[in-house]
């Protein structure tokens, strides 16, 4: 850095070679003040202000003085039910979801990558999910578990599975995994791209190599393209999980976190005191607390994955 | 045993279609189906009696149509004011290698792992203090912030995409710095813009949870609100025009979807350097 602090002379002789004056800090600091600006005024500042309002008794009301008050909100959150049963939908939620969405894309992303027909087909509805807003993807799975006017029940019914419509995202114990299956559905399309675009930079030679030394198919896939895939596969699902446990759009439009607080993710418990009872600084410990366990799920995944593979 | 393979391979690929594609369908079938048909108890995957009434009838719906304009004006705004603030930026940082590079790398992973709530509460007061809740700049204001690092990210890509060799032909010819950016870099930099100011469109586009803190008021709610507020009391018959709107809504990411497609093949072969 220090060689650009020094600005050449400009415009040497005619005909010399100039290169583009290397810029110094000044200029650079310039050029990137517009963009640098908001986001530490919008992003950046907000970020750590949050952090400190978890350790307040913030609420959304003008009149009211906020204090700090330690880790008492802290304290709230380890003896509050509610927080208790949302963390524990959401580990359901983002585990199950990052596990099946995971497995799922690998099965597609294996067929993708076979000479099949109707690849083509395959290959553009894989993708779909992803160019759909959020809302319309939650709109479009409550007609489809619509009660009454919903194709779910329709169908099971003609094929003899049900007896009479299930009201899916209103039953108590069918709404969460009612919900797992379109986050999944959600998700597949980043997952299936990128484990796609891994497997095809699994060298031919491995797999030639393998079926030399009489590896059947199954033995090739463990032994080979897994072991290959593996960096793929652990960037993948952690971004996957740490999106999963910050889902709020679409659980919001299916649901609302109900029937009885049955599918009420943290995030939506979380906008839910902060945005309806106004518990500003209690929100934000849930905040808090909520990227720590992100962090140290995380922390512990990668490491254990990196201690294997070495 | 081969063959029985091969046959296993495509009944799963089947799977997959169905799995896939049948939400799609269904979406398709409850926006061409009529107010009667959608009450009929056994609802059938074809509709009896397509009709298009269902968009005349989402066009019809003064909220619709008005949330659908705020929509467009937050997302034209949001893309535009993205792309002129982080294009030097984005220079910069191709440029000149930068602390500042790092630090906006970090930016952009650090905020995919920490929860929105923390940001969104002081945000929200901030934007109270401006008294700008319920207010479109408002919410323009939180979009670009948060499509910002990741325009920055692409953009910049691009620029790093035209080789500095060009720069400096332009400027052995005589040009000067800012006439060897303006006619030798911006051409080749179009395409990489417009590709961020769609992304930046789509992003706001899309974007549901921060207008949903932001417009308190629903008089200035835009699309993805409205239409998630849209299916009332009157149960079923609001379905058909529900899934046109919806439909309708999702007209500008396919597009930026098919779009980018092709940029993204045409973006690879680019990349193999040209002499």
């Amino acid at each position: 850095m220090t060689a650009t602090d020094v600005r050449p002379p400009r415009a040497a002789g005619p005909g010399r070679r100039r290169r583009p004056a290397p810029a110094g800090r000044r200029e650079i600091l310039l050029l990137m003040l517009p963009a640098l600006v908001p986001v530490l005024v919008f992003s950046v500042g907000p970020l750590l202000y949050g952090v400190f309002l978890a350790f307040t008794d913030a609420e959304a009301g003008f009149n009211h003085e906020t204090e700090l008050n330690g880790l008492a909100n802290f304290g709230q959150l380890l003896t509050d039910d509610d927080f208790w049963s949302s963390f524990r939908i959401g580990m359901i939620w983002a585990v199950s979801v990052t596990v099946l969405q995971f497995v799922a894309s690998l099965g597609l992303a294996l067929l993708l990558n076979q000479n099949l027909r109707f690849r083509g087909l395959a290959r553009v509805l894989s993708v779909v999910p992803w160019a759909m807003p959020p809302v319309v993807i939650g709109l479009m799975w409550r007609l489809v578990y619509h009660p009454n006017a919903g194709i779910l029940n329709a169908t099971l019914q003609d094929v003899g599975l049900i007896g009479q419509n299930i009201d899916w995202l209103n039953d108590f114990s069918i709404a969460l995994p009612a919900i797992i299956v379109v986050g999944v559905w959600t998700g597949m399309p980043q997952t299936t791209v990128v484990l796609l675009a891994g497997l095809q930079s699994v060298p031919k030679e491995l797999h030639e190599a393998a079926q030399m030394d009489g590896a059947g198919v199954w033995r090739r896939f463990w032994s080979v393209t897994l072991p290959q895939l593996r960096p793929v596969i652990v960037a993948i699902t952690s971004l996957d999980f740490v999106w999963n446990i910050n889902q709020f759009g679409l659980v919001y439009v299916l649901t609302q976190g109900g029937p009885g607080g049955q599918t009420r993710l943290p995030m939506l418990f979380a906008y839910e005191e902060a945005f309806r009872y106004g518990f500003f600084g209690y929100a934000a410990m849930l905040g808090v607390a909520f990227a720590i366990v992100v962090l140290a799920v995380l922390g512990i995944y990668l490491w254990r994955q990196m201690r294997e593979a070495s | 045993m081969r063959a029985l393979g091969r046959a296993g391979q495509y009944v799963a690929l089947v799977a997959y279609v169905v799995f896939l594609g049948f939400p799609l369908v269904w979406l398709f079938s409850t926006a061409l189906k009529t107010p009667r048909e959608m009450g009929n108890l056994n609802p059938s995957w074809v509709p009896a009696d397509p009709t298009l009434a269902n968009f005349a009838a989402a066009f019809g719906e003064q909220d619709l149509v008005g949330s659908a304009v705020r929509s467009l004006v937050v997302a034209l705004a949001t893309s535009v004011i993205t792309v002129v603030i982080s294009l030097p930026a984005a220079y910069a940082m191709a440029r000149h290698r930068s602390a500042l590079n790092r630090a906006a790398t970090g930016w952009v992973l650090v905020s995919q792992v920490f929860p929105f709530i923390l940001i969104i509460i002081p945000l929200f007061m901030v934007l109270r203090a401006l008294d700008l809740v319920s207010t479109l700049t408002g919410l323009v204001l939180v979009h670009v912030t948060f499509v910002l690092p990741f325009a920055l990210w692409m953009l910049q890509g691009y620029v790093r995409a035209v080789p500095r060799e060009l720069e400096e032909a332009a400027s052995v010819d005589g040009a000067g710095r800012l006439r060897a950016l303006a006619s030798v870099v911006a051409p080749l930099l179009a395409p990489g813009v417009v590709a961020t100011l769609l992304f930046a469109f789509i992003s706001s586009w899309n974007e549901f949870l921060f207008a949903l803190v932001v417009l308190k008021d629903p008089d200035v709610a835009t699309l993805p609100l409205t239409l998630v507020k849209f299916t009332g009391p009157e149960g079923v018959s609001r379905l058909g025009p529900l899934a046109a709107a919806s439909l309708l809504a999702t007209i500008p990411s396919l597009v930026f979807f098919a779009i980018i497609q092709r940029r993204l093949r045409s973006g690879l072969m680019a990349g193999a350097v040209k002499g």
